[in-house]
Formats: C-alpha cells, sequence, structure tokens
C-alpha cells in the first residue's frame, strides 16, 4: 500500500466516525479519492470501521459506481435506457470506440479513458445522454462525443468541456453556480401542486401550529397517496411509523431514481428543493423523526453540491436544526446520503441497506420498516414528489388538494415523458387524466405503444388510449416511453430483460436465473426461431417469476413479456412457425459443423450444403 | 392388435443406460410380450423402420451421425425419451465443450501421447463423422417428450417409466427412483 493510501483511508474513516453504517460514504469517498478499492484498501477500511472485511467488499462489488479494480481517470457512462437507443446511443456507441480504440468495459491502455454501458442516468428526455464522471453530458451525438474525446485529451482537464464543448447551461436553477450543468428542465406543463405556485413556506408554519397528530390527518383528509408507483396511502403510513416504539425514528425521502424512463425527482431537486424539504421536515414533525435522509441516486452526484447548499441556507434560517422555526422541542435535520448506482436500491427496504452501509439486498417483510427501518428504527420512506405534495396541503388545505385529480387519486402527478413525440419533458397533470389526453398534450401522434411506468410497468397498445392515469386505472410512478409505428415493440421489451438481468441483486433464483432465460427465449423468437411452445413456456415461466420473486424488482420484471403478450400477441404470432418433423428451430446443423468442416477439409456426408 | 414398437439408441454415451435397461433381468421375458423391438443395439436391427410407440435415447450429439440418428428417431417415434444424464445434460462428454475443436481434433490425431499418425494431419475420411462443435443435449436438437435422469437410471426407473406408458399409466417415478444423492 502507498504512502497516499496509508493516510487517506483511516482518515476518511475517522471523518465518518469509523461507522460501519457510512461505508456507503467511505467507499464512495475512497474510490473517488483513489480510483479504487483494491484488496488492501478494503483490508484497511475494514480495520478501521471494525467490520468483517467480506462486509465492505460486498459493499464495494455490489455498486455499478465503487470498483475493486482501477478505472480510467475519465469514466464515460453511456446511458443505455430505451429512449437512448431509440435517439442513437449505439451510433454514440460507436463513436466513441473508433475514437478511443477500445470497446465498452474496456480502459484505454494509458489508463485515461474507461467506457461504460449504464442503466437509465434520467436523461430520457434529452437522450442520448451520458456521464463523464460526475458531468451530465445530455443531447449527444457521435460527432460531439468524439470531439469530447478528443478535448480531455488534448488538455486532460474535465472543467475544459464547459465552455467548448457545452457552450451553455441549462435553463433555471441549472445554471446555478453550484449546479452548472448542460441539462435543461424541460417543464412542459406545470401544474397546480408542485410546478405551478411558489414555494412560500406557509405550509411549515401551518403544520408547526397544529399537533402530530392533527398534520397526520390533515394529509389523510387530502388522501394523499404515494407518487413512486405504488400508491400507499401515505398518512397511514406516517401513522404506523409514529405508532411504532421506541424514542428514534427516521424519515427517508427516496430519491433514488432509477426507473427507466423518469426524471421528474431530477426536476424537482432542481426547482423545487424547498418544496421538497419543507414536506420532509413536516413529514418528520408528524412522525417525530429527528433525522431526514435524502437517498440521492449517483446519477445526479452534479446537485449534491446545490441541494447541501439549499440545506445550509434552510440551517441559517432556523428551518432546520433544533428547534425549527423557533418551535420548542422539535429538532430535524436533513443528511444526503449519496447512492452508488443500482437501480433495486429504489426499492424501500433495500434502500434502506443501502443507507445503514449494506449491499442494497431488499430485506424480508414483515418487520416492515415502519416498524423497524433505518438501524432499527421505525422509519417512513417517501417518494420526493409525495414530500413535495405535503406542503401544499397544509398551505391550501387538504379540501383544495382532493378537489384535483380523480375520486381515488387526489392530486396531480408528474409525468416524465419522453420517446417519440415532439416535446419530451415533465407535465404535471391531474389525476385522471387519459392517454390520449396526454398524447395531445406532447405531439405524439397515433403511437403504436406506450410503455407507462417504465419497464416493470405495461406496454398498452391503441385499444388502452382512453384509460386513465390514476391508481385505479393505469397505476404509474409517472415515466411513459412513447413508440412511434416504426419501433420494433418485441425489442424494446427484449432491451427492458436486459436491464432487469443487470439490476437484479442476485438473491432470489428466480429473478437472477428466470429473467436471463425469459430474454434467451424471446431473443429466439424475435430472431424468427421461435414456435407456439415458446409463447406458453414465456408465460409460465414469466408468470413463476412474478410469483415467487422476493421483492418488488423481481415481482415485476417479467411484466415486458407479460404485457407484450397480453396487448401486442400478434406481433409474437406473426412471428412463430411450427418446426418441421420434431426438430427444434433454433438448431442449426450448418453452423454447428462449419468449424469441423474447415478442420478436416471436407464436407458433412448426412447434411450437404445448400 | 400388434405389439406396441419401443427403438432405441446410443448417441454420444457408454452404453451404461442400455446395460442398465438389461438389469431389469427376467422382466425382460415380460417385456417382449409387451412390445415389439424396432431399431435397438439389443437386436442389432440398424436403421429404424418405423412407425414406432417410443424411443428411447441414450448419450447426447456430439457429432453429424448423432444429430442424424436423432433427427430420424423424432421422425418415427410417437414418443422420445431422453434416457440418462448425457441425453439430458449432455454429460461427460459435454466437458470438451470447455476446450476449443481444433484442440479436440489435435489431441486426438495428432498431439495425443498415444497417436501413430504419420501423415500429420486430422483424416478427412467419410468413415470418421465430423464432430459438431459443442455436445448438445438431444432437447436442443429435437423435441423430447420425456426426461429419465440418472446416471445411469436404474433398471427399476426404466421398467417402471415403460411400463406405464405401454399400458396407458400416468408416469409418477417415487422419491427413491429419482434420488441420485
Amino acid at each position: 500500500m502507498s504512502t497516499t493510501q496509508e493516510r487517506t483511508v483511516p482518515s476518511i474513516c475517522e471523518s465518518f466516525g469509523n461507522e460501519r453504517s457510512r461505508m456507503m460514504d467511505i467507499v464512495l469517498e475512497v474510490q473517488d479519492k483513489l480510483g479504487c478499492v483494491d484488496a488492501e484498501t478494503i483490508d484497511a477500511i475494514a480495520a478501521a470501521t471494525d467490520a468483517p472485511r467480506v462486509d465492505v467488499e460486498s459493499v464495494v462489488s455490489f455498486y455499478s459506481f465503487t470498483s475493486q479494480k482501477p478505472k480510467g481517470k475519465v469514466v464515460i457512462r453511456l446511458s443505455s435506457d430505451v429512449p437512448d437507443i431509440m435517439a442513437g446511443a449505439l451510433d454514440v456507441a460507436r463513436g466513441l470506440e473508433e475514437e478511443l480504440g477500445i470497446r465498452f468495459g474496456e480502459t484505454t491502455p494509458d489508463g485515461m479513458f474507461t467506457l461504460e454501458w449504464t442503466s437509465c442516468i434520467g436523461m430520457s428526455d434529452q437522450a442520448p445522454a451520458a456521464l463523464v464522471n460526475g458531468l451530465v453530458m445530455p443531447s449527444l451525438g457521435p460527432g460531439t462525443a468524439r470531439r469530447g474525446v478528443q478535448i480531455l485529451r488534448e488538455r486532460n482537464n474535465l472543467e475544459d468541456l464547459q465552455g467548448t464543448l457545452i457552450r451553455e447551461y441549462g435553463d433555471g436553477e441549472n445554471s446555478h453556480d453550484l449546479v452548472r450543468a448542460a441539462v435543461r428542465n424541460n417543464i412542459r406543463r406545470p401544474g397546480k401542486v408542485i410546478f405551478g405556485r411558489m414555494e412560500s413556506g406557509a405550509g411549515l408554519i401551518k403544520a408547526l401550529a397544529m399537533s402530530p397528530a392533527e398534520v397526520i390527518r390533515g394529509i389523510k383528509t387530502a388522501r394523499l397517496r404515494g407518487r413512486g408507483g405504488a400508491g400507499f396511502p401515505t398518512g397511514m403510513k406516517w401513522e404506523f411509523t409514529r405508532a411504532a416504539g421506541g424514542d428514534d425514528r427516521t424519515l427517508i425521502c427516496n430519491a433514488d431514481e432509477g426507473e427507466p424512463g423518469t426524471f421528474k425527482d431530477r426536476v424537482i431537486l432542481t426547482e423545487r428543493p424547498d418544496l421538497l424539504f419543507e414536506g420532509m421536515t413536516i413529514a418528520g414533525y408528524a412522525i417525530g423523526a429527528k433525522i431526514g435522509l435524502l437517498y440521492l441516486r449517483a446519477e445526479y452526484s452534479y446537485l449534491r453540491e446545490y441541494l447541501e447548499h439549499v440545506l445550509e441556507r434552510r440551517r441559517e434560517q432556523r428551518l432546520l436544526g433544533s428547534r425549527v422555526c423557533g418551535k420548542e422541542g422539535f429538532e430535524f435535520d436533513i443528511r444526503i446520503q449519496m447512492g452508488a448506482g443500482a437501480y433495486i436500491c429504489g426499492e424501500e427496504t433495500a434502500l434502506i441497506s443501502s443507507c445503514e452501509g449494506l449491499r442494497g439486498d431488499p430485506k424480508n417483510r414483515p418487520p416492515f420498516p415502519a416498524q423497524h427501518g433505518y438501524l432499527g428504527t421505525p422509519t417512513s420512506v417517501n417518494n420526493v414528489e409525495t414530500l413535495c405534495c405535503v406542503a401544499p396541503i397544509l398551505e391550501m388545505g387538504p379540501g383544495w388538494f382532493s378537489s384535483i385529480g380523480s375520486a381515488g387519486s387526489t392530486g396531480t402527478k408528474l409525468l416524465s415523458i419522453s420517446g417519440d413525440c415532439m416535446r419530451r419533458g415533465v407535465y404535471e397533470v391531474p389525476f385522471g387524466t387519459t392517454l390520449r389526453e396526454v398524447f395531445e398534450m406532447c405531439g405524439a401522434s397515433e403511437p403504436a405503444a406506450v410503455q407507462v411506468g417504465g419497464p416493470s410497468g405495461q406496454m398498452v397498445g391503441p385499444d388502452d388510449y382512453a384509460r386513465e392515469i390514476c391508481f385505479d386505472d393505469l397505476a404509474t410512478g409517472g415515466s411513459l416511453m412513447i413508440f412511434g409505428p416504426r419501433r420494433n415493440l418485441l425489442e424494446i421489451a427484449s432491451q427492458f430483460m436486459e436491464f432487469f438481468i443487470e439490476e437484479s441483486c442476485g438473491y432470489c433464483t428466480p429473478c437472477r436465473v428466470g429473467n436471463v432465460l425469459l430474454k434467451e427465449r424471446l431473443d429466439k423468437i424475435l430472431a424468427g426461431l421461435g414456435e407456439k411452445s415458446d409463447l406458453e413456456y414465456l408465460q409460465k415461466l414469466a408468470t413463476t417469476i412474478k410469483t415467487t420473486s422476493r421483492c418488488g424488482l423481481g415481482q415485476t420484471s417479467a411484466n415486458p413479456v407479460l404485457s407484450t403478450i397480453e396487448n401486442f400477441k400478434m406481433l409474437y404470432e406473426r412471428l412463430l412457425k411450427e418446426p418441421e418433423e420434431g426438430r427444434q428451430r433454433s438448431f442449426d446443423i450448418q453452423t454447428a459443423l462449419s468449424q469441423a468442416q474447415d478442420l478436416t477439409g471436407r464436407e458433412s456426408v448426412h447434411f450437404k450444403q445448400g | 392388435m400388434a405389439k406396441p414398437k419401443v427403438a432405441t439408441t446410443s448417441l454420444c454415451g457408454c452404453f451404461g443406460c442400455h446395460m442398465s435397461l438389461l438389469d431389469i433381468d427376467e422382466r425382460i421375458l415380460e417385456l417382449v410380450q409387451l412390445i415389439d423391438f424396432d431399431r435397438s443395439p439389443i437386436n442389432d436391427i440398424k436403421s429404424i423402420e418405423g412407425p414406432v410407440d417410443i424411443g428411447l435415447i441414450e448419450g447426447g450429439c456430439c457429432n453429424e451421425e448423432n444429430v442424424k440418428v436423432l433427427q430420424d428417431f423424432r421422425k418415427h417415434c410417437k414418443i422420445l425419451i431422453s434416457v440418462g444424464d448425457c441425453a439430458i445434460n449432455g454429460g461427460i462428454p459435454a466437458m470438451r465443450n470447455m476446450v476449443p475443436l481444433e484442440e479436440c481434433y489435435e489431441e486426438a490425431f495428432l498431439n495425443g501421447p498415444t497417436v501413430v499418425n504419420p501423415s500429420g494431419k486430422v483424416p478427412d475420411d467419410e468413415e470418421i463423422p465430423l464432430l459438431l462443435d459443442q455436445v448438445y443435449p438431444c432437447h436442443e436438437v429435437v423435441k423430447v417428450d420425456y426426461h429419465l435422469p440418472g446416471c445411469p437410471p436404474s433398471a427399476d426407473t426404466l421398467w417402471e417409466a415403460l411400463t406405464a406408458l405401454l399400458t396407458d399409466r400416468p408416469v409418477e417415478l417415487s422419491y427413491e427412483l429419482v434420488k441420485y444423492d
């Protein structure tokens, strides 16, 4: 171990109090400083935090933003999400490979560049996009990508991309001194709850004048439900958390927006951080938590400094800290917990594991987080958008909120719209809006299909365009990917399966193995080698995965297959053929024999070519 | 009414499964009451005449001849059964799937310690079937209706499965018959 390592590692560990539960922060900072977390470093961290070595190693190996082998000084992570592929990510990839002379997954011999694919980075409205270390490069083309590499090679400094390749920063706070990102907000339609109104801070003041039970009652009266997709009543979750025993409780805001095609939280975090923090503070007051964690996905680390700055300002304004707003006995502060590139951490129990400094493995339920969550404390995990509804409900009243939307789904929903339409971006619409109305808003003429709720949601076609976006009909975390008539929908389903294969935590077999088998069979059909029995196989296997997986990822990972079979069966049937004489269509004797024919220099006796 | 026909063959296997079939001992007398054999090493008929009611396949596919025979069986057999681990998984022969085919040929015909081959060439005689790029389990080449696991499946397993099929009973193998550890 070099002397820098010898000094760096213990001092990083110490800066986090040598706490095992801060393993994520420790490992991420070591990765940042040393470029990797190698075997010796893992030993050193284990010693400093008094953790078993395997605990450290399992964290390092689990997350895609940490690695045991050194990566290039510049890591280019190109988003492989479907909207990125549709917008030409493969051309960008080819450009990068040619320019750098390496393939994806490799590092240049001089240790300068690493090329990697990564799952959705929350920029589907400005695809194809890549992360260059922490820097977001949206709307890439092969030309810009190549030029970026040339600039980096010549000047050896990431900052130099600013001003050369990035000519201007995005709108709104994207141009803030602490953000300076080329990202655009693309707020296409502000609604009444989140983007329509200015932040006033009145919600928090009103809440603190009430008792926590009254605040919860208000949220229940407004019938606020979780915006992450599952739609659990927020007031009930808070009530359970508050009712659970013990003195310490924890509020966690889930900003691990990883569902492909979703990017609304990115815009909230950029434009409405105070609304979010105000909602978190009210939630903390309601459930009786002293600490709130904002679990921020690694892909949004470019917003971190800015968010820290907002938090600092709120502390100065006494909106956080001891005696919030002068309220005797109410102490609450917010800490940002960085993620490290794992979709599964959007699942609340996996997210809690991650916050505790562990691999992002889901936990068994019960006990539910409301009883036994973060470090054993009763914990409420809420989505960014849900928490943003809290202050407006308190300020304007539950009646105002429940008058928006539909009966079972009150308020507005943020939609992240990407794919084949004129105006991609964020739309705040009242619940109950139909898909057809959405298409009109975003300028999508005659889409062949739309993926509602990301890969884990469902793909629906024209027969369903009169359906409404709400919890009782088309429930969604907000991702809408629109596919025009020329898209190959089954190929898209296959790409979604690839995503789940990549992001499965590997804990349970149905998800780890089943998804691979599903994709194999789907690809066989796509290659024109499928037969009728393959469709039955897909359905049977998909149902098994759905019913036997341990967490939400596996329980929904077969949806791309199931929903395309349900809604686009014709597309499958067109590709299926009955085999001749009971032969497997996927077995090609010529391919199987070609090597031996070359090696022996003769033709096959039984299987003449042509 | 004519007796049902059964055909058997060993592809890339060791004949162990056939030995296990012979292990049904005196029950073979009962068996010939129940069936007639079409192609089988037992009667040395070399090509399938068909139609056949039940085909038993031992071994996976390692060469072109195996594929030819298997496709032939599938064409003529109403029910096709993969018998034993080689037919089902490729078995021991499939260990060569980790080795490039070129090295397999070199070891067998050029560099192996017992090889005497003055020509120094891989033979191109048509009597030696061409090897496939890898060893395939039977169900990857043709449709297979049943799998009887074991290395080999015991005589009782084979007997139970065959007689059940021949007498139209459901094939229900008890735990003891399919337990191998």
